[in-house]
């Protein structure tokens, strides 16, 4: 029935010795708990789960141990029963052979257990019923990526998913977990796939891919599935046919489309493993705390598959397969394809552990040395994914980005099947590995930059407007003080002048001014605002600055350094809320005090005094003057005839002044007389012109700032250095000074320092 | 314990294999050479390949690099035993040893090694002989059974090293005789030259030399050395502009297209020296492009220019062309569209 499925074929792939017979000799072991369980909070992708037991805690076998943080996350359980003596960091299974943290235990020996809650009616139970379960055993992807199941089952809502794809496929050589599982355990497999398809709305397929070269597995699992909608494909052997994209072809014809998940073409991929303790986790309740680990390579006297519980060392387990470490070559974690090499074997088995691989140093011997690529395009027909390696690793070895990334390089899978056939020994994948770690820095770094440089020009813009409706103001103000200059000039030369239709365009840099004046205001409040704001900030930094300390004294773990570096930090903070404060003191002191107001002020008298000029005709002008004039004529007339009474020496003087007074009288009022009849309207051109000015200032200030905006990126990175030069000369003034008096933040102001040497390096360096 | 990337298995071919599988390939068409041209081959394959790693080790010691190393991947050996085959049966020593040196040094380690070279080295070496040394480098011996008897293998040692000129021993080739031919149908030609009279397609000798050189290329093809693209490709245009220009055999025809698949370096271009990986275009589709326009220069020269065979002249001029060709036939990748130039951001 299965074999009438049509499958299509990948381009590329190759057959490397499947190395499978070995550990298909001796049936499926099983193991005798280990002295103790290291269990890594992240077995999976996504955040590392939250511990929910104590050190000293006993914990039951199946026991939470740590929480799922959000949804990318699984849970962890205990594996048996146990003491949990330790919650630390501890090496993990990585390639780079770091330490994460991982909860110890120390099983009893008892291995008793929670009590499980089976659900036997599983298929009528309700969907979000069934993924909280799913959710709650902590299942991720066995196949080797560690994808938390739950986030799979649950596609978006446009996409439509119509076929299940559970991958049966195990294309690694030497690896036989899945295969002896299909075999043991065919049944839980294709109850597992009906679950799944069914909390997926039931697809139209629901396909196993097995490679034909587990006949045992292929029968099996059509036994199980006779009679169900499940379909067992059994298809050629090649690698990678296991990869999950790869797989999508070989069974739909279809490509998953690059850099999108297969649900975007409505497939939902899942290994078999997964699907089988699915099963086990709806139907029976159990969480995922153990799996099938094929353990093998001729370093070791067994050879052969063993269900083996979650946080094992493999150390452990290969003191229990006799191992020998004279002969082993490596340790590898997975297949000798895609595996990777362990630099140490006190890690765990974690959920992902398909193999354990010891070869001896015959089975898989050092790799030969490189040779030059004679680009025999061997790597290319390898290639599952149509790419080119050799220009691949040309461009890698001239760290051509640019070119790597138009090659798709972001599309090759990993799955070395390059540099398995190259024969000049080139590590192909390596370079790729490297190249792909080295862009998606740099991806990460531009986002970074691009992110400052675009506050760097928003500020740019934001200054150059602020500038503009400077000089505008400026100029309006200007102009305002000429135009009364000249009014009152005009006043003088042209006693008469019907005011009416010029005064409108004559107000017009008033208005401005007034506007202008007026606009000021809210910038004052924004100001203020921006000072309290100020304010609170430097208060929660200096909150956020003692916190760690007080948090980390009493574990007294924290070194002198981290205390005298937290204090410095405090102090900063301290200073900083001090001026923050400081700041806004004075400046809500100065908006209280007239002397604001009468910063406000001469804008305002301008105004007036302009308005009132520009108001008064001069003929009232002439008029109000000759009052004064008649005034002081009066007043001076008086003093004279005073002087001449009492003979004093003055009068003479006194009498000329006063002759003076009866001149410049007369002179006004024949001014006065002259204004008065004459009606000829001297239509402002001038004083147009001076309004023409005055926006001509708006103007140019306005181009200004759009020059600014729209300056050159080198123009724009020359002002960044500069701006960063002056920047960073005032710095060392400041450090060169703090160190002179010895101040307790000359650290602070030396990473400042170093900082913005950084920084110039870096733009100088573009 | 051993620390590496994976994969941690690797396929037991290497360079060094490959090269050596080429050389075993070529002693059909190397026996045959012998067979019907006398010892002459022999020699010269022999001696380019004694220059050629000498010449090898000499630069890599002046490099700096490990000689034993670089030897190993017996990628000198090769373009040895490709100039010695090209080369005409006992030219003077000096001739062979000029071209396996340029090929070597000038064609080969100058632009950095294997691997870096944009021309395939024998021919570079092939064409700065036949540029510099036309006369010596068009001599070719007759057939054996036109004449009466071989070329001896003192008289042989005395031209090679002696300069010592044998009498008579020397034939036009058949795309000789076709070209020159201007007066005679083909049929006529075919039954006056004593060449092509002793022969059943091609010319005695000539086509079983090329029979031998399909033979290795066939043998390589099995071995999966190369893909079938670009010499198939070459053999179908080449066979196509016969067939275009064949005329029916009049006197101005270019000849039947059998005749030009087994007359001349065909089979050798084809199958060792279109064929190179390194000086040729990456991908499938861009091999069949690269092999196919080898085919139509190649007829183009032989019919319409001063050379009665082309293979060096056509192979190097689209090795000028390869990275073009690159260019444009970027395969398409797994999840996208369709492919496209090299040079176009890749979307994310």
């Amino acid at each position: 029935m299965g074999s009438l499925i049509k499958t299509w074929e990948i381009p590329g792939g190759v057959h490397p010795p499947e190395n499978k017979a070995q550990s298909l000799q001796l049936p499926l072991g099983k193991m005798p708990l280990p002295p103790t369980l290291f269990l890594p909070l992240n077995q999976h992708i996504g955040t590392p789960a939250k511990p929910v037991v104590e050190v000293g805690d006993r914990v039951l076998g199946g026991q939470l141990i740590a929480d799922a943080e959000g949804v990318f996350s699984a849970r962890v359980h205990a594996p048996t029963s146990g003491k949990v003596s330790d919650i630390k960091d501890s090496l993990v299974p990585h390639p780079s052979g770091m330490s994460a943290p991982c909860i110890i235990i120390e099983p009893d020996g008892a291995d008793e257990w929670v009590e499980l809650h089976p659900l036997e009616d599983y298929l009528s139970a309700d969907k979000s019923e069934l993924l909280s379960r799913i959710r709650a055993a902590g299942i991720a992807g066995l196949g080797g990526a560690g994808f938390p199941t739950s986030v799979k089952l649950n596609p978006r809502a446009d996409h439509s998913i119509d076929t299940l794809i559970l991958n049966g496929t195990e294309c690694e050589p030497y690896i036989t977990a899945d295969d002896v599982l299909m075999q043991t355990r065919a049944d839980e497999v294709i109850a597992g796939s009906l679950l799944l398809a069914k909390l997926l709305d039931y697809p139209e397929h629901i396909l196993v891919g097995v490679e034909d070269n587990k006949p045992e597995a292929i029968a099996a699992l059509q036994k199980a599935a006779a009679g169900t909608e499940v379909q067992v494909v059994p298809f050629p052997t090649k690698y990678p046919s296991g990869g999950e994209k790869q797989l999508i072809q070989i069974l739909t014809g279809r490509e998953v489309p690059s850099g999108q998940i297969p649900a975007t073409i409505g497939v939902v991929c899942q290994n078999v493993g997964t699907a089988a303790s699915v099963y086990r986790a709806v139907r029976f309740g159990e969480p995922l705390v153990s799996r099938i680990t094929t353990v093998v390579g001729e370093a070791l006297q067994t050879q052969r598959n063993v269900e083996v519980l979650l946080g094992t060392p493999i150390d452990y387990l290969l003191e229990q397969h006799g191992f020998d470490a004279q002969r082993a070559s490596r340790l590898v974690m997975g297949g000798p394809m895609m595996g990777f090499s362990l630099p140490d074997a006190s890690v765990p088995v974690i959920k992902t552990t398909n193999c354990i691989l010891a070869p001896s140093k015959v089975e898989l011997p050092p790799p030969a040395p490189a040779q030059a690529c004679i680009r025999c395009g061997l790597c290319a027909e390898a290639c599952p994914a149509s790419l080119l390696p050799q220009q691949l690793f040309w461009y890698a070895q001239a760290e051509d980005y640019e070119k790597l990334e138009s090659h798709n390089l972001f599309d090759c899978i990993e799955c070395g099947a390059c540099s398995y056939v190259c024969p000049s020994n080139i590590p192909l994948v390596q370079y790729y590995r490297a190249a792909k770690g080295t862009i998606r820095h740099q991806q990460q770094e531009k986002e970074k930059s691009d992110r400052a440089r675009r506050r760097f020009e928003f500020r740019q813009e934001r200054i150059a407007k602020e500038e503009a409706e400077k000089e505008a103001k400026r100029a309006a103000r200007k102009q305002a003080a000429e135009e009364a200059k000249r009014k009152l000039a005009e006043q003088k030369s042209a006693p008469v002048a019907e005011q009416a239709p010029a005064a409108d365009s004559e107000l017009r840099p008033v208005s401005t001014a007034q506007a202008q004046a007026t606009g000021g205001q809210p910038s004052r409040a924004v100001q203020q605002a921006k000072l309290e704001r100020n304010l609170v900030a430097a208060q929660s930094s200096l909150t956020k600055a003692r916190e760690p300390l007080t948090a980390n004294e009493p574990g007294g773990t924290v070194s002198q350094e981290q205390l005298d570096k937290q204090q410095a930090r405090i102090k900063q903070a301290e200073l900083k809320v001090r001026e923050a404060e400081k700041k806004l003191q004075q400046f809500q002191a100065s908006s209280d005090t007239p002397t604001t107001t009468q910063e406000q002020d001469p804008v305002a008298a301008a105004i007036a005094r302009a308005r009132a000029k520009v108001n008064q005709s001069p003929e009232e002008k002439l008029r109000s003057s000759l009052e004064s004039l008649y005034k002081r004529l009066s007043k001076a007339e008086e003093k004279a005839a005073e002087a001449r009474a009492e003979g004093s020496d003055k009068a003479d003087a006194l009498q000329q002044g006063v002759d003076k007074l009866k001149e410049k009288i007369a002179t006004s009022q024949k001014e006065l007389d002259e204004l008065a009849p004459s009606t000829v309207a001297q239509p402002s051109s001038a004083s147009r012109s001076d309004a023409d000015h005055a926006s001509l200032a708006i103007e140019k200030a306005k181009a200004k700032a759009a020059a600014m905006a729209t300056m050159s990126a080198e123009d724009k990175l020359r002002n960044q250095i500069e701006s960063l030069k002056a920047r960073l000369e005032k710095a060392q003034e400041r450090l060169a000074k703090a160190e002179a008096e010895g101040d307790e933040n000359v650290e602070a102001f030396r990473t400042g320092v170093s900082k913005l040497e950084d920084k110039l390096q870096q733009l100088n360096n573009r | 314990m051993l620390r590496v990337s994976s994969p941690h298995t690797h396929n037991r071919r290497d360079s060094g294999q490959i090269m050596r599988l080429v050389m075993v390939a070529t002693v059909p068409g190397l026996l045959a050479l012998t067979l019907f041209f006398g010892w002459g081959s022999l020699f010269n394959v022999a001696l380019a390949c004694a220059t050629a790693v000498l010449c090898e080790a000499l630069v890599m010691k002046l490099r700096g690099r490990p000689v034993m190393f670089y030897l190993r991947d017996c990628s000198a050996l090769v373009t040895g035993v490709l100039l010695g085959l090209a080369l005409p049966p006992y030219c003077p020593w000096w001739l062979v040893v000029v071209g396996s040196a340029t090929a070597i040094i000038l064609a080969k380690q100058l632009y950095g090694g294997m691997g870096f070279n944009p021309f395939n080295p024998a021919m570079v070496g092939y064409v700065v002989l036949l540029i510099s040394f036309p006369v010596a480098m068009t001599q070719w011996a007759a057939p054996a059974g036109v004449l009466a008897d071989q070329v001896g293998f003192i008289e042989g040692m005395r031209q090679i090293w002696g300069g010592v000129p044998i009498d008579g021993y020397t034939a036009a080739t058949p795309l000789d005789v076709v070209k020159q031919n201007s007066s005679l149908l083909l049929d006529d030609v075919y039954t006056t030259d004593p060449t092509l009279s002793e022969g059943v397609w091609a010319g005695a000798g000539w086509e079983w030399v090329n029979i031998g050189f399909l033979l290795g290329g066939l043998f390589l093809l099995y071995q999966r050395v190369f893909t079938w693209h670009a010499p198939v490709s070459m053999l179908v245009t080449l066979t196509l502009m016969a067939a275009l220009f064949y005329d029916g055999g009049s006197s101005h025809s270019g000849g039947s297209p059998l005749f030009h698949l087994l007359s001349g370096a065909t089979m050798l271009g084809a199958f060792f020296i279109v064929t190179d990986p390194v000086t040729s275009a990456v991908s499938n589709r861009g091999r069949m492009v690269y092999g196919a326009l080898v085919g139509v220069l190649l007829y183009v020269m032989r019919y319409w220019s001063n050379y009665p065979d082309a293979i060096a002249f056509a192979v190097l001029l689209m090795n000028f062309a390869a990275p073009f060709i690159d260019y444009y036939t970027v395969p398409r990748t797994y999840g996208h569209k369709k492919s496209r130039p090299a040079t176009n951001k890749g979307e994310h």
